[in-house]
């Protein structure tokens, strides 16, 4: 079990943008991809119950839901508000642990590993978007990206590694088009270029999941398809796993899949 | 890495948790200053007071003393072997100090204490405290003919010049004999005016002219060099007049205190002066004015009319010939001393029968005879053990009739009172710092709350328990480096500049911090002792970590969804 974390890391997996390629530019839908059906399971939850308790009421909130997500998928997830959508995505995050049932990644049980492993996991093969974007106010742009990669360092690693990680960071800002705004704070940016911050930091330690809880649900249609857009361009280019929650039947009918949540119980539309 | 980047990010933006810690900045300036004070004060003392005192110090527990001092030394040095730097041997009594000044009579309680010249300065820094340059490199009790410190020697050049000081000697004996032999004259030839007077015209008030006659301050009718309070004093050999001086008058061997001196005397220069508010000295006695002296003798005298033993009563006079400085005051304002064998004839400490015997004369030569003495004083080589070498002589001598002790016993209850301050002063102190200390965690508190959410963020990116944690320790950490090191500097800086702080707040105040005349330094004294320092910050920054431990564990153990959800 030890071995866990580098075993479910396939070999180099660092992804390459191409310098000055910008995800902001509409691609064509390039159709030429292997279908997704075909590729292996990557993310799986298994009989996932949660409750929450408030005051003496418990508040069940998912009811045995079973999911499966492809590598390479990009796959929503829809329901009402309090269908457990975000609960669910915390659950496959292991930002929380379910009272039953099991998150697989690659074939291994994921949820019930001791916290530090969950940490690296959160910090490497994860990564997050949150609807309130939730960047640190103290940090630059580039110190919010770049945070993840601090966050796995020690001191003297990322001092030896600091243009390694500089490089990583400033191609990612510059990917999402921020690359001129990379010195102010949050607080200084708009909506979209929060989010587009947020993406960029999602990416900085190269995982395979990106795990997006309402990306867009802040933002008007124009930006939010801005946003959506790099979220396509990345599960088709980067091959990236892409699990999203809205809302928005409009927004998740670009996702490869749709799977609907209802009272806490999957039912696949 | 995020940990430091993060919390110098909320050190430059959070100076609501800079107020928290200004308390830890005056707390830590505050102990600075009192230990270095308390230090330099202490230090002074007690290298004041080992001078003073010598090493180890060998008593007798009577007034009449041990003897033969010699044979005692001898015993000591055998006993030390190559320990003994200086060995001497003295005579310690009570007595009183009178003579006249501004015209009239200065009695004082002193300690009498007779010196052997050759050795005395062996065994202590005697030599250094006196006021002649030939005496402090060899003590001469014959008066010098001037040339005595007009600026305090030991002092720096701030120090307040004794212009007084530079009239001592020789030319103010002659001076001042000469001028209480006119005004003796002009006295008696008033009396017999007024002698003359009386019979002719009996029953004239004179009261009026009478008073200012009699007037005994001699100021008022002679002229030139009046100046001197010292001036107006009564010196040894004049005519008989009618204060208590007179009485003991010898008039027997004709004693011209012009061209002759008294045994000579060193007194403690509080003794001589006083300092007045703006810390100059003024003298009322210079080298060359003559003293009384009465202290007890050695022995008991057998009354023949009550048919009890009295003890006797021995007095003399002397001249003073240079003044005695220690910058303690107890002991500037008691110590006198006189030469050794002078004090031992004179209160019968000599044993009559001892000594070799002049053919010629038949007489004993005095020289050789065997005297008495109260003390014996031991200077040890430096690094040596003192309470061991005190123990091994508690062993040789009797102790019913010896005590023997180190100059720390001597001292003893005055050193641990200095330390006793200096222990609840500090104690005192770190709990103002203990107290900043609740500030720091409150505030703390409420920066983990307002940071709840970024806790969340964090963790959602994989920052670990114990790294969370780290982030509000090494705030706390580095806050107390900030309020500890900005105490340490300004501690550092006040310690510094002390002295001008004090006069600056005398100017503003109105009244003098630190009043020289009491303390007989010119400054405040001040050592900064680099462990002490290190400690107080180090006990600082302690405080500040144990303070942010709560609010640290508090951020740790946030899970990560509540947080994010926090609003």
């Amino acid at each position: 079990m030890s071995e866990l974390v580098p075993a479910i890391r396939p070999s180099p997996r660092q992804p390459v943008f191409a310098p000055g390629g910008s995800f902001l530019v509409p691609t064509p839908r390039i159709d030429a991809r292997p279908l997704v059906s075909g590729a292996e399971i990557h993310l799986k939850a298994v009989d996932l119950s949660k409750t929450y308790r408030r005051g003496q009421v418990d508040i069940p909130v998912l009811r045995g839901v079973n999911l499966q997500v492809r590598r390479g998928e990009f796959l929503a997830i829809i329901g009402a508000s309090g269908s457990g959508k975000s609960t669910l995505l915390h659950l496959l995050g292991t930002l929380d642990a379910p009272d039953a049932g099991e998150v697989h990644m690659q074939g291994e049980r994921i949820d019930n590993l001791p916290s530090s492993r969950r940490d690296a996991l959160r910090n490497r093969e994860f990564g997050m978007i949150f609807q309130f974007y939730h960047l640190l106010p103290e940090m630059t742009a580039l110190e919010n990206v770049l945070s993840p990669l601090l966050i796995s360092s020690s001191i003297w690693g990322y001092l030896r590694h600091r243009r390694k990680h500089l490089q990583t960071a400033r191609s990612l800002i510059e990917m999402v088009g921020l690359a001129h705004r990379e010195k102010h704070r949050p607080r200084e940016l708009s909506g979209g270029e929060m989010q587009r911050c947020a993406i960029a930091r999602a990416l900085a330690s190269g995982p395979q999941v990106l795990l997006a809880d309402e990306p867009t649900g802040n933002l008007d249609r124009a930006t939010g398809d801005e946003i959506l857009r790099i979220l396509q361009n990345l599960n088709r280019r980067e091959n990236l796993t892409i699990v999203m929650v809205t809302h928005d039947l409009a927004i998740a009918a670009k996702a490869d899949r749709i799977v609907r949540l209802v009272e806490g119980r999957v039912e696949t539309a | 890495m995020y940990k430091l980047l993060l919390c110098w990010r909320y050190l430059r933006t959070r100076y609501i948790a800079l107020a928290s810690i200004v308390s830890v900045t005056l707390g830590v300036a505050t102990m600075i200053v009192v230990n270095s004070v308390m230090q330099g004060f202490a230090h002074e003392m007690q290298d004041r007071i080992h001078n003073i005192l010598s090493d180890v110090v060998v008593e007798s527990r009577s007034m009449e003393g041990f003897y033969d001092p010699q044979g005692h030394m001898d015993e000591i040095r055998r006993l030390g072997g190559d320990k003994i730097e200086g060995l001497t041997a003295t005579v310690v009594v009570p007595a009183m100090l009178s003579f006249q000044a501004n015209g009239g009579l200065v009695t004082r309680p002193v300690q009498l204490i007779g010196i052997d010249e050759e050795t005395y300065s062996q065994v202590g820094d005697f030599g250094k405290f006196l006021q002649h340059p030939a005496n402090r490199e060899r003590l001469s009790f014959a008066l010098r003919a001037g040339g005595y410190d007009v600026r305090d020697h030991q002092a720096g050049p701030e120090a307040h010049p004794r212009p007084q000081m530079g009239e001592g000697g020789w030319p103010h004996r002659r001076r001042r004999v000469e001028f209480d032999r006119i005004s003796a004259r002009l006295a008696a030839a008033e009396s017999t005016r007024r002698e003359d007077l009386a019979q002719r015209t009996p029953a004239v008030d004179t009261s009026v002219a009478s008073h200012r006659e009699l007037d005994p301050n001699p100021r008022e009718d002679a002229s030139g060099a009046t100046q001197q309070p010292s001036d107006a004093e009564k010196p040894a050999g004049d005519p008989p007049s009618d204060d208590i001086f007179a009485k003991h008058q010898k008039p027997a061997e004709p004693f011209d205190a012009l061209r002759e001196q008294q045994t000579g005397v060193v007194l403690g220069i509080a003794l001589a002066s006083f300092r007045n508010h703006e810390g100059e000295d003024r003298f009322v006695l210079l080298p060359g004015d003559d003293v009384k002296l009465m202290f007890p003798g050695a022995g008991m005298s057998y009354d023949l009319d009550g048919g009890v033993m009295t003890p006797k009563v021995s007095y003399d006079w002397f001249t003073v010939v240079d003044f005695y400085e220690s910058k303690m005051s107890e002991y500037d304002s008691s110590f006198v001393f006189v030469p050794l064998r002078k004090l031992q004839e004179l209160r019968g400490m000599i044993n009559p029968s001892s000594g070799t015997i002049d053919p010629a004369t038949g007489q004993a030569d005095p020289a050789t005879q065997v005297g008495y003495a109260t003390a014996i004083q031991v200077k040890l080589k430096p690094g040596s053990n003192l309470n061991q070498f005190r123990d091994q002589l508690r062993a040789a001598f009797p102790l019913n009739q010896y005590n023997i002790s180190t100059w720390r016993d001597k001292q003893g209850p005055l050193l641990a009172a200095v330390s006793m301050e200096t222990a609840i002063l500090n104690v005192l102190l770190f709990m103002i710092i203990a107290v900043a200390g609740f500030g720091i965690l409150a505030i703390f508190l409420m920066i983990v709350v307002e940071k709840t959410r970024d806790i969340g963020i964090l963790k959602s990116l994989g920052a670990s328990a114990s790294g969370v944690m780290g982030i509000f320790l090494a705030y706390g950490l580095s806050l107390g480096i900030v309020g500890a090191g900005a105490g340490l500097g300004i501690g550092l800086l006040f310690v510094a500049y002390i002295n001008e702080i004090a006069d600056v707040l005398a100017l503003i105040t109105g009244h003098e911090v630190f009043d020289p005349s009491i303390y007989y330094f010119m400054k405040i004294p001040t050592i900064v002792e680099p462990l002490t320092v290190g400690w107080i910050v180090a006990g600082a920054l302690a405080i500040a970590v144990l303070a942010s431990v709560l609010p640290a564990l508090r951020a740790a153990l946030l899970h990560p969804v509540e947080a994010l959800r926090y609003e």
